[in-house]
């Protein structure tokens, strides 16, 4: 204990080194994520007859470190809703604040009517396009499932920048050069949503998660599935990819003569 | 001297750092793959070809011929496509011609990745190799910086993601020769719909054992144009002009030799166009 | 631990982490705050019609994001169905801008009938979106917008804007990624540049042909045209046609479908 009263308790700097002060700044420029850190790649969703389904694997990458392999990205809200997290993951953890607050708060409120998917959506476009716009990006790409106003079943997209779109099948990061153009393949735009059942929606989205786990290197054989129906959410956070096919390995020798 | 010229690199250079742009090259951001089945191999292409956003054509050719049973898909700067195909395929002949055997398809991939290798990627040929030749069958990718691959399907290009996954979820290890061929048209079409550096038809080329080689250039056209409400025809004379000189063929004569072709219209070779 | 007991170093001098002294070094950011997600929009007058219309594809780099997306929005008019709007406007270049930008006006054009009792004329719609754009004028929204409607004679009213503002009447404009491709075939075919009237005289005597005002079914079908021919040689134009027409009787909306590679 020294004479210095607001030393105490402070750990030393002969001790400990000097404290880094770029980490705690109250003058200079202010910094903001200019990168993102820990991240989740694809999320992928499908439209059916009566609903929608949202799939993620269960990995948090640190650059090409499979850092956490036991992380969910898929978030539900109120009653029918499911929001699914790519890109940065303490953003995403930030956002899922949020959205606790809002829900406590909506629950509370006498109004009595519940926000939808669709009002989330547009509420969380709103959030990623304001920061974005301030220089200091949420840096997600998500997936917001659930019904519109209408009952009718939604699914749209917004990003880092605020952009947003929807359509009967969509996937962010990877999924969208991998998993897009099997979902176009097995649901055409020509084919009605009518038609589409929910056990060929689940089948459609395992099989994109398959040929995601095969050929994304920041991917995972563990997933995460949500299927929203009337009847409420069907959350599965532990599954297992299954039924890979190596046959072609067995025949792969070398890169050019080599035979065995 | 053979091979490149560089006589005007310092210029070049000197010219870029002032700002100005590097030419546009034609690149065929483009779709390819390859599949081998028993005792053949396809391998498919798109026909978009493109310059920036701009399609430059619409129905190039991206099956190059290196030897009767071996061929090749290219993406990546046209014009290193078609030239380093061309070179391998005319040193493939004579190296055919000196060793009087029929050529094979890892001496085709390995003269491939040597010259790429060579040029450090700036010859920006991406290729995939396939043909049938005494050893068997044969399908490769060759990438601009002169490595290799070989395996039972492959795609290349800008896309290739959608190409593959195709492949990935449709492959099995025993296909026959209609199935290699609607998986590869198949795969080829999820780049031309999912990506937009691809296009318009399929090209499809099957190499087998004991058979001539079929090349099914269109073998599938799923982006017919759609026709044009308008007639834009203009009636003779809507083009203003300050004045007219015409030169006939006797004037002609005073500069240059003129000689008629005789025969019939069939001879000549008419031009692509829209109707 | 021997430094927690070495006693000679004072308070004084052993230093504690009070003050910031180091400042954190400048970081380059790595954030660019826009995208372009392609496409291309038009849009003609008449005597007593205005029509924009917009590809519905969404674009990022080589993928396509969504095969429908609307380009062209009804200003003013109901929250979900736009019943009731006069007011079009097509945005097109930065997507999440563009959205952001028809949102703003929308709300305007909604506030100025509440409070003033009336509809907000086009023209002085077309002036209000100039200035909002020009307030953004070193963090622009990244749109080339167009705004149609009838002007106070009833006649067709086009207004083409460029991302700060600049604005000004037209009879056609095209813009987005085919604009260059469009706008030529336009000039010739709704104002008829370079077409003179066969016969008409020699040399610089001879008489340009004289726009005049389209009649509708005219123009849908150059409109039409100008998008079939666009998408066989743009690769970020396709997938479906919106349209939207406004006369005298409201806004009308078609769509059609256009290739898909």
């Amino acid at each position: 204990m020294n004479h210095f009263p607001e030393a105490w308790g402070r750990p030393r700097d002969d001790v400990y080194g000097a404290y880094n002060p770029s980490y705690l700044q109250t003058s200079g420029p202010k910094t903001h994520t200019s990168s993102p850190a820990v991240t989740g790649t694809s999320v992928i969703g499908v439209k059916f007859n009566g609903g929608v389904a949202l799939a993620t694997d269960n990995l948090a990458s640190y650059g090409s470190l499979a850092r956490f392999t036991d992380v969910k990205r898929l978030r539900v809200f109120g009653e029918n809703a499911i929001v699914g997290f790519g890109g940065d993951v303490s953003d995403m953890q930030y956002i899922d604040r949020l959205l606790e607050s809002i829900d406590i708060r909506e629950n509370y409120s006498s109004h009595g009517n519940m926000l939808n998917a669709k009002n989330l959506h547009t509420y969380l476009s709103k959030v990623f396009y304001k920061r974005r716009s301030e220089f200091n990006p949420l840096w997600n790409h998500v997936l917001v499932a659930g019904y519109d106003g209408d009952g009718q079943p939604f699914l749209s997209s917004a990003d880092l920048l605020g952009t947003t779109f929807s359509a009967p099948h969509l996937a962010t990061g990877f999924g969208a050069h991998l998993a897009v153009p099997i979902l176009r393949r097995l649901f055409p735009d020509e084919k009605p949503l009518e038609e589409v059942s929910k056990e060929q929606a689940i089948d459609a989205l395992k099989q994109c998660l398959k040929v995601l786990f095969y050929r994304d290197a920041r991917s995972l054989d563990k997933y995460s599935i949500a299927v929203i129906t009337k009847d409420g959410i069907d959350l599965k956070e532990n599954e297992q990819i299954e039924s890979q096919s190596w046959a072609f390995a067995e025949r792969v020798k070398g890169y050019g003569a080599q035979t065995k | 001297m053979p091979g490149f010229d560089f006589s005007n690199f310092n210029r070049n250079s000197a010219l870029h750092a002032r700002g100005v742009p590097l030419p546009k090259a034609t690149s065929t951001g483009t779709t390819i793959v390859g599949c081998v089945y028993d005792g053949g191999v396809v391998i498919a292409a798109d026909t978009r070809a493109t310059s920036g956003p701009i399609v430059a054509d619409k129905n190039c050719e991206k099956l190059h011929y290196i030897a009767p049973k071996i061929w090749c898909a290219g993406a990546g700067t046209a014009a290193d496509t078609e030239f380093t195909t061309a070179l391998i395929s005319s040193n493939v002949e004579l190296h055919s011609l000196s060793t009087g055997r029929d050529p094979r398809v890892i001496t085709c991939m390995t003269m491939l990745k040597q010259h790429l290798f060579r040029y450090q990627g700036h010859i920006g040929a991406y290729l995939v190799v396939a043909g049938v030749d005494p050893t068997g069958v044969g399908l490769y990718t060759v990438h601009a910086h002169g490595s290799t691959d070989k395996l039972p399907y492959v795609t290349m290009g800008s896309g290739s993601l959608a190409a593959m996954s195709v492949f990935e979820s449709m492959w099995q290890p025993d296909l026959d020769k209609d199935g290699a061929i609607e998986l590869c048209s198949e795969a080829i079409k999820a780049g031309i719909f999912n990506d937009l550096g691809s296009g318009s038809n399929v090209d499809v080329c099957v190499i087998q054992k004991d058979k001539p080689t079929q090349l099914l250039r269109n073998y599938e056209k799923p982006n017919e144009r759609g026709h044009k409400e308008r007639n834009y025809r203009f009636p003779r004379g809507t083009t203003a002009w300050l004045n007219q000189k015409i030169i006939s063929k006797e004037d002609m004569k005073k500069y240059v030799t003129i000689e008629t072709l005789s025969g019939d219209d069939s001879l000549a070779e008419r031009m692509e166009v829209d109707s | 631990m021997a430094s927690l007991l070495d006693h000679s170093a004072r308070g004084e001098t052993v230093g504690y982490s009070f003050s910031q002294a180091a400042a954190a070094p400048v970081k380059q950011h790595g954030f660019y705050p826009y995208t372009d997600n392609g496409g291309s929009t038009l849009g003609i007058t008449g005597s007593d019609f205005a029509i924009l219309a917009g590809d519905t594809r969404s674009t990022s780099g080589y993928n396509i994001n969504s095969r429908m997306v609307p380009k062209v929005f009804k200003i003013g008019g109901d929250a979900e169905t736009g019943e009731g709007a006069h007011i079009i406007l097509s945005v097109v270049g930065f997507a999440a801008d563009g959205n952001a930008l028809k949102e703003r006006l929308d709300s305007i054009v909604k506030m100025y009938r509440y409070q003033h009792g009336k509809r907000m004329s086009v023209s002085a719609c077309a002036q209000r979106l100039s200035t909002i754009l020009y307030q953004k004028r070193f963090f622009p929204y990244y749109v080339t917008a167009i705004l149609a409607g009838l002007d106070e004679e009833g006649k067709g009213a086009l207004y083409s804007y460029d991302p700060v503002g600049s604005y000004e009447r037209e009879q056609c404009r095209a813009a987005g990624a085919a604009a260059s491709l469009i706008m030529p075939f336009l000039d010739n075919q709704v104002n008829f540049k370079n077409q003179y009237i066969p016969g008409s005289g020699e040399g610089h005597a001879l008489e340009a042909k004289k726009p005049e005002p389209l009649p509708q079914d005219h123009v849908k079908q150059l409109v039409r045209d100008a998008f079939t021919s666009a998408v066989e040689r743009h690769i970020e134009v396709g997938d479906n046609l919106q349209m939207l027409i406004a006369t005298k009787d409201g806004i009308q909306e078609v769509f059609h479908p256009l290739k898909k590679d």
